[in-house]
């Protein structure tokens, strides 16, 4: 049965199985390949997209579970700051291999559209669902401080 | 960034058939390039050349076009480490290319033009290797391009070429006006002989090596989503494979029924491959649901069933048993009988698993004459090998793209080539009919899959004189061989695995009496490098053991490690610098909290940590604060080296607080990152990275940071509660 929502603001029916994961729907169906796999269990964040502006992890999703909302992934940030994370990671370089990248956005920007000024714990307590191997949380941390910084000016 | 096709392809087959041809043609080509590659002369290399890029070279490590685009060819797999970038910056130095214009793409699997120099005629990345060995070769490069385009500006303008200067992709005239971009002089270039000999820069002109602030080349791909990895590659028509692999190492499939996976929409077709059976289907859902509905039954008779705890205890055994030598000074075994003291502990660690964030994948097209192979792949000499072994193929049939790699810490580097292997199995058995089928791996298989870091016991013994000199230094290892049995067994010497005691066998401390013993054993579980390989428990035996050592002697840690390093100059350089921007001597810490020291050596790099951690009434810790200093010699990109100190700390944190792969009855017994833990966000302590000034030529960053952070923890765990650690992982009590 056909499954239809809103990807990055355009309204999209995949006919896949309705049991299949929101995040094989986008990389297989939709052709989105930004959002990774990595763990296929929600432990790990790879997978993070916006499911109506908060996180989810779209590997345990079932597609059909997304009737008639909005998604958004990596491919269609477009908030203000979306692009102050972004630009923030590229400024203090912090990917490594760069794999987990796409949900470690995905989470510090749903932290920042709904905190402008995270501390610390509110850092810790949004992102330690998100794993990086490469261990590029000193950066991420940083990013984010940077981010809040320059969407308040 | 452009994708990282091969440049002979990117030439592309239809690209005249002679130098003049295509000159001609580049006139209207909308970019043109001049290829030059180191040892380009030789008759035999330009027979090569015709055939695979008319009139330009094949060992090529820059192109550059007539757009003006620098586009640098890597021989080693970006994974992380920051290959693209060391490679590309040291090639546009010496080049004076402007770096916004440089693009990095990965080279072909061509042994020929691609070997990495430190492993002699294999085509691979591995053991922080990248830099070191491409080091004169892609500056050479470099500067023989940049000879050319002065030659050829000379020319064109009738200027003695030593009155040219060159500077961020621009060649100027002397008279202050004219000027000409690389892109501009590519034309001509390409007509000229490359010179045999060039000056390369003095370091004191550098412009790009060693600067504070060099973007990496790979960074804004992989901020929005569109740096591609395997998992990303598609080809039409693709399919999707995963594997049932045995549940026990060494198990084989017996007899199974793929009615029921068979009957799931979207299955293709289910094979058998000689580890198991796979699944195709025509997405990772399909193949996922139809691998679950297998009904297999696996013959155990040759499978590993023991439990790690069983041949825990059986390494215990043999640790007071005679071993093999891998060092010996002196005779330790005299001078600990006439020790006034002696000191004793032993150390046992478990093993471990990579866990890249990528779970480990290869996409295979295979006919009957080719076999063509994309992935994030780390070894592609091996892989082309054994790739060409399996589809019954040569290895000149076997091409291999190489993608970015999201993570390996060394999995991907495999003498077995296991997934590539598998890639192939799977194809060949599906029919070798040019389907393009993606072997996709899950974290279980990931967990489950072996090739571990592998299991290891030190038992350590030293003597103090009555002087609280340390006099003996006893230190035998046990556990498996990470080589043998492979291609890579010649690394075996006098029954030593040389990854098996480098660190230990190597220990730098001065100390008149050493003795380093290895017993290998051997077991039904798969084993491979992982990150700083033998360093990964060599360093952590030696460095704690070492504090306990300076604690028996009422020496403080620091100082008793720092005048065994007199003959040391690096090491203790690191070891001093380490000590001093951590504030070592500013006093003791307060109540509940220590600060812990280590150092060590791995693949000429030299690493030393302090450590801060806080330990609270219930026995939790928290490290809160590493301080770093490295000696790299000549640091290429100090912004990278900072990042991999950093990563290489976060990493071997996760793993000394809960990195354990532990089987029973022969069943690994975590699955994912539930029960494998790593370190996460809320666990990341403040990193500061001090890198020495060096002019010696450079060596890696990738894995060396790792091996240090351990011990300093686990000294500094001392430092605060007076406890010390022989159990890896750290004790789930004492972890936050």
């Amino acid at each position: 049965m056909p499954t239809t929502f809103v990807l990055n603001g355009k309204s999209t029916t995949l006919d896949v199985d309705p049991t299949m994961p929101v995040l094989w729907a986008l990389r297989e169906s939709a052709g989105l390949t930004g959002t990774k796999f990595g763990c296929g269990m929600a432990l790990c964040g790879a997978c993070t997209v916006q499911l109506e502006g908060r996180p989810i992890r779209s590997c345990v999703t079932p597609i059909a579970s997304v009737a008639g909302k909005q998604v958004t992934t990596i491919e269609g940030l477009q908030s203000a700051p979306a692009k102050a994370v972004q630009a923030a990671w590229v400024k203090l370089q912090v990917p490594q291999c760069g794999y987990c990248q796409s949900g470690q956005i995905m989470s510090a920007t749903a932290l920042l559209e709904n905190n402008a000024a995270p501390t610390d714990a509110d850092i810790d307590g949004a992102m330690s669902g998100n794993i990086c191997r490469c261990a590029t949380y000193g950066r991420i941390r940083a990013a984010i401080h940077d981010a809040a910084q320059a969407i308040k000016s | 960034m452009s994708s990282p096709d091969p440049i002979d392809e990117s030439m592309g087959a239809a690209a005249p058939s002679t130098r003049r041809a295509f000159l001609k043609a580049a006139g209207s080509a909308t970019a043109i390039a001049l290829t030059i590659g180191f040892e380009w002369a030789g008759p035999a290399r330009r027979a090569m050349a015709a055939q695979a890029a008319p009139a330009f070279a094949p060992n090529a490590f820059v192109r550059i076009g007539s757009d003006n685009s620098v586009t640098v060819i890597a021989k080693h797999l970006e994974m992380g480490q920051g290959s693209y970038t060391g490679i590309a910056t040291v090639l546009s130095d010496e080049l004076d290319a402007d770096w916004s214009l440089v693009r990095v793409e990965s080279a072909p699997a061509d042994a020929k033009r691609y070997a990495n120099l430190a492993f002699g005629t294999m085509q691979g990345t591995g053991g922080s290797s990248a830099m070191a060995n491409s080091w004169m070769q892609l500056r050479d490069a470099g500067a023989k391009a940049r000879a050319m385009l002065l030659s050829a500006a000379s020319a064109q303008w009738h200027v003695p070429v030593e009155q040219l200067n060159a500077r961020d992709s621009v060649v100027y005239h002397p008279d202050g006006k004219t000027q000409a971009t690389f892109g501009a002089l590519v034309a001509r270039a390409a007509s000229l002989p490359v010179p045999d000999k060039v000056a390369l820069k003095d370091a004191k002109n550098f412009k790009l090596i060693g600067r504070a602030q060099l973007p990496r080349v790979d960074v804004p791909a992989k901020c929005d989503g569109t740096a591609q990895f395997t998992l990303d590659f598609s080809q039409p028509g693709m399919l999707v494979a995963l594997i049932r692999r045995s549940p026990r190492f060494g198990g084989k499939v017996k007899s199974f029924d793929a009615s029921a996976a068979t009957a799931i929409p979207g299955v293709v077709k289910v094979v058998q491959v000689p580890s198991g059976i796979a699944v195709v289907a025509s997405g990772f859902w399909a193949a996922k649901q139809g691998r679950e509905a297998l009904k297999i039954e696996w013959d155990d008779s040759v499978a590993e069933t023991r439990s790690s705890e069983a041949m825990m205890a059986e390494y215990r055994q043999l640790a007071e048993k005679p071993a093999a030598s891998a060092r010996k000074d002196g005779d330790a075994g005299k001078a600990l009988t006439g020790a006034a003291r002696r000191i004793s502990a032993s150390f046992e660690f478990p093993y471990l698993a990579h866990a890249p964030m990528e779970p480990l994948d290869a996409v295979v097209k295979l006919t009957a004459k080719s076999c063509e192979i994309w992935a994030g792949d780390q070894f592609q000499t091996v892989d082309q090998m054994n790739a060409a072994h399996t589809a019954g193929l040569d290895p000149q049939q076997v091409s291999i793209h190489t993608l970015y790699a999201g993570g390996s810490f060394g999995r991907r580097a495999n003498p077995g080539s296991d997934y590539i292997v598998e890639a192939v199995s799977v194809a060949k058995a599906f029919g070798a009919d040019g389907t393009p089928i993606k072997l996709q791996w899950t974290r279980e298989d990931d967990i489950h899959g072996g090739l571990y870091r592998p299991m290891y016991f030190h038992k350590l013994e030293a003597g103090l004189n009555a002087s609280n000199e340390l006099i003996a230094w006893r230190n035998v290892i046990v556990g498996q061989s990470i080589v043998a049995g492979t291609p890579f067994a010649a690394f075996i010497k006098d029954g030593i695995d040389a990854t098996s005691v480098e660190g230990a066998a190597t220990i730098a401390y001065d100390i008149p009496n050493i003795d380093v013993e290895l017993a290998t054993t051997k077991t039904g579980v798969p084993v491979l490098w992982w990150r700083v390989v033998g360093s990964s428990h060599t360093t952590f035996a030696v460095e704690a053991f070492i504090d306990e050592v300076a604690h028996a002697a009422a020496q403080d840690p620091y100082e008793f490690r720092r005048k065994l390093l007199a003959k040391e100059p690096r090491m203790k350089r690191v070891l001093e610098l380490a000590a001093e921007k951590a504030g070592w001597s500013s006093g003791p810490m307060p109540a509940g909290k220590g600060r812990g020291i280590a150092v060590g050596e791995a693949f000429k790099t030299f690493v030393a940590q302090v450590a801060e951690v806080t330990v609270d009434e219930s026995g939790q810790v928290r490290v809160d604060r590493v301080v770093c200093a490295v000696d790299c010699g000549t640091p290429i990109n100090p912004d990278v080296i900072t990042a991999q100190m950093e990563g290489g700390i976060g990493f071997g944190l996760g793993a000394v607080l809960y990195g354990a792969i532990t089987l029973k009855d022969g069943l690994v017994e975590q699955d994912n990152f539930n029960s494998f833990r790593v370190l996460r966000m809320n666990e990341m302590p403040k990193v500061e990275v001090h890198i020495v000034p060096s002019t010696e030529a450079p060596t890696g960053v990738g894995e060396p940071g790792v091996a240090p952070l351990g011990p300093a923890v686990a000294n500094a765990i001392f430092a605060a509660t007076g406890k010390r650690i022989h159990v890896l992982p750290f004790p789930k009590t004492e972890a936050t």
